[in-house]
């Protein structure tokens, strides 16, 4: 099969800012792609063209063979592509499990479907997935009362509800305490293993992604500086360099 | 210290809004038994009061209708009065147009050269209400189109400028009236029966209104609009259709409010755009008041508060001497800068386990610095 997500060629400004330039990305359905680079290098910038939460300037970006940068962000979304926020975004003011069940996918929702009640699977798929999370416990609570890294894993959870095709994540292990990251390395990986969802994600972490990903792409100053699997970019002296030179 | 309890008090309220779908109890049961009691008994008891107490009802469902696109949706609009008004007008003109040429009818200066049988009347009445809820309804839709491009106080002063505006506008549109206004047509019956038969039109809508409010709020569209408040553009990043949700919050708002402004305008014989139909900075401001009152974002708060605003107003205003409107502004501000939560909600806060909500005050402590760490980085 074709890759899932085709990135071409796609500049992106913000004034005089080029955050992103001429950049292509292949996303391969199954598999774990990486995105990293320095701080400010424009990673979240192309999270969000993808996505649709802004115009491009030029380039192409194509989903599944159809071309979706004119698309809009709920459009896009409900083609079977999510993203989660590098800042975490939940429902603060409800419940775990209201943020699950709102989550459901709203592909082929009909006008009618506002009105309907949550089924039982909802409920059980809900829970499941806030278990598999580790969640549980504190489902009745008010989600804004957990603690940051409890709502980065809720969202995340949220994200799976969702039942996506393809999960874009922005810094999932950032502000999570290093004992648990471990943790969330392994759920991501079964996330990508057992509901066999293709998984796109931007990490700062060197350690983590190499550890993750099946393929990486190294972005600095709003370039694409290096890509291929983690062995190489490791040895990569440009990525190198850029790490180095950011800090 | 201080901070944390602060915390665990608006953890606990937030979380109450969000639990629509709890089960049914026998308080709930006793307190709806109450109240349909006392709407049913109140005008055999207070024959006197028929009118304020029918008043009050529309006051209910004001305060409901409000609360849903502002309180539930977080969308606060400061013209639903619109839909009122709008509702009034199309129920006014139905009721004549049905039988008689309006152009007509509202250019005569008494507009009583047309009698109404007993049954035109009755027929006019219910057309015309059926046909306020769903113009105002498709009004809403058409409207909602525009002003929810707008967020924050853009929509709130947005929609102040379709209710001021519509008051400008129908002002100046001679067919139904102008700024003159129209005579409504007369009740075939005694005085006391024509409040009798309004004050039973007034609680059954209101009645209705809470029922479908509660029932909706039970299913997914209530968490959907919950949703829409607390963070809509995470809603829009999880493909929820916002728009589409947006606009059904206020039609269905204006489909109430377009009956409460049908019945109101039979109920005062008379109608004309500033005062009776689209009074901004009464009727208007005063569903925000009482739904901020009670509680905005539950079910019972809108019901409280406008019970308690409406006695406060009916027992008090004539003493004022023309300070009421500055006593009125002091209770708004006071109630946004240190009572946000309303009535019900702080109730929630005080008495969690009454309302069905878990704290965990142990937790709340902890994500206080947890997220001072978390989020400065
Ligand atoms: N909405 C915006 N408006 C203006 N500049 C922006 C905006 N978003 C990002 N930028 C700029 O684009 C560059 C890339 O930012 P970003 O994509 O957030 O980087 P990263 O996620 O790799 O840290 C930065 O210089 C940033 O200041
Ligand atoms: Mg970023």
């Amino acid at each position: 099969m074709s890759n899932l997500i085709e990135v071409r060629g796609v500049t992106k400004t913000f004034g005089g800012v080029v955050a992103n330039r001429d950049i292509s990305i292949d996303v391969a359905p199954g598999q774990i792609t990486g995105l990293i680079g320095p701080n400010g290098s424009g990673k979240t910038t192309l999270f969000n063209s993808i996505v649709g939460y802004h115009p491009i300037d030029e380039g192409s970006i194509k989903f599944k063979g159809k071309e979706i940068s004119k698309l809009r962000v709920q459009q896009i979304a409900r083609l079977g592509m999510v993203r989660t926020f590098q800042q975490t975004r939940i429902y603060g003011k409800l419940s775990g499990i209201n943020n699950m069940l709102i989550s459901v996918p709203h592909r082929n929702a009909s006008f009618g479907d506002m009105f309907r009640p949550y089924g039982h699977e909802h409920r059980e798929r809900a829970e499941h997935l806030l278990e598999f999370v580790g969640l549980y416990q504190k489902r009745k609570l008010p989600s804004g009362d957990l603690s940051f890294g409890q709502q980065k894993l809720l969202e995340f959870a949220m994200a799976l509800m969702n039942e996506p095709e393809i999960l874009l994540l922005d810094e999932p292990t950032a502000g999570i305490n290093p004992t648990l990251i471990n943790g969330l390395i392994d759920r991501l990986k079964r996330a990508n293993s057992e509901f066999g969802i293709t998984l796109f994600v931007i990490e700062h972490n060197m350690r983590v992604i190499m550890n993750l990903a099946h393929e990486i792409y190294c972005l600095a100053h709003g370039e694409l500086l290096a890509s291929g699997p983690p062995e190489k970019i490791q040895n990569d002296q440009r990525v190198i360099d850029a790490y180095l030179g950011a800090h | 210290m201080t901070t944390d309890t602060t915390t665990a008090s608006l953890a606990v309220r937030e979380a109450a809004s969000g639990t629509a779908r709890r089960r049914i109890t026998r308080n709930d049961v006793m307190m709806y038994a109450a109240i349909l009691v006392f709407g049913i008994v109140a005008p055999i008891i207070f024959p006197n009061y028929t009118y304020q107490i029918a008043v009050l009802w529309l006051m209910v469902l004001f305060a409901q209708t409000w609360d849903l696109v502002g309180g539930q949706m977080g969308y606060n609009s400061l013209g639903n009065i619109f839909f009122f008004g709008a509702g009034m007008y199309i129920c006014t003109v139905t009721q004549i147009g049905l039988f008689t040429d309006v152009g007509a009818y509202t250019s005569s200066s008494d507009g009583g050269q047309f009698e109404f049988s007993t049954e035109q009347y009755y027929i006019g009445v219910a057309v015309g209400l059926v046909l306020a809820a769903i113009g105002a309804s498709v009004l809403a839709v058409m409207l909602g189109w525009i002003v929810f491009g707008l967020r924050g106080p853009y929509f709130a002063i947005g929609t102040l400028g379709i209710a001021l505006g519509a008051g400008e506008l129908v002002g100046a549109w001679e067919w139904v009236g102008g700024g003159g206004g129209i005579p409504i047509p007369v009740y075939p019956g005694s005085g006391d029966g024509k409040a009798f038969f309004y004050y039973a039109l007034c609680f059954g809508t209101a009645v209705a209104t809470f029922a479908f409010l509660k029932w909706l709020y039970s299913t997914r569209f209530g968490l959907a609009i919950n949703a829409i408040r607390d963070d809509e553009e995470k809603a829009e990043a999880m493909g929820i259709h916002t728009l589409r949700h947006k606009t059904v919050a206020w039609a269905i708002s204006a489909f109430f409010l377009g009956i409460a402004g049908g019945l109101f305008g039979n109920m005062t014989g008379f109608i004309e755009p500033l005062e009776v139909a689209f009074p901004v900075i009464t009727f208007g401001i005063f569903m925000v008041a009482m739904a901020l009152l009670g509680g905005k974002g539950t079910m019972w708060g809108p019901v409280l508060g406008a019970v308690l605003f409406h006695i406060i107003k009916e027992t008090t205003w004539t003493y004022f001497l023309g300070w009421q409107w500055v006593a009125l502004g002091v209770i708004i501000i006071l109630n946004i800068m240190f009572f946000q939560q309303g009535i019900v909600g702080w109730m929630q806060e005080k008495w969690p386990d009454l309302f069905g909500i878990e704290v965990d005050r142990s937790l709340v402590a902890d994500t206080a610095d947890d997220r001072a760490r978390g989020r400065g980085v």
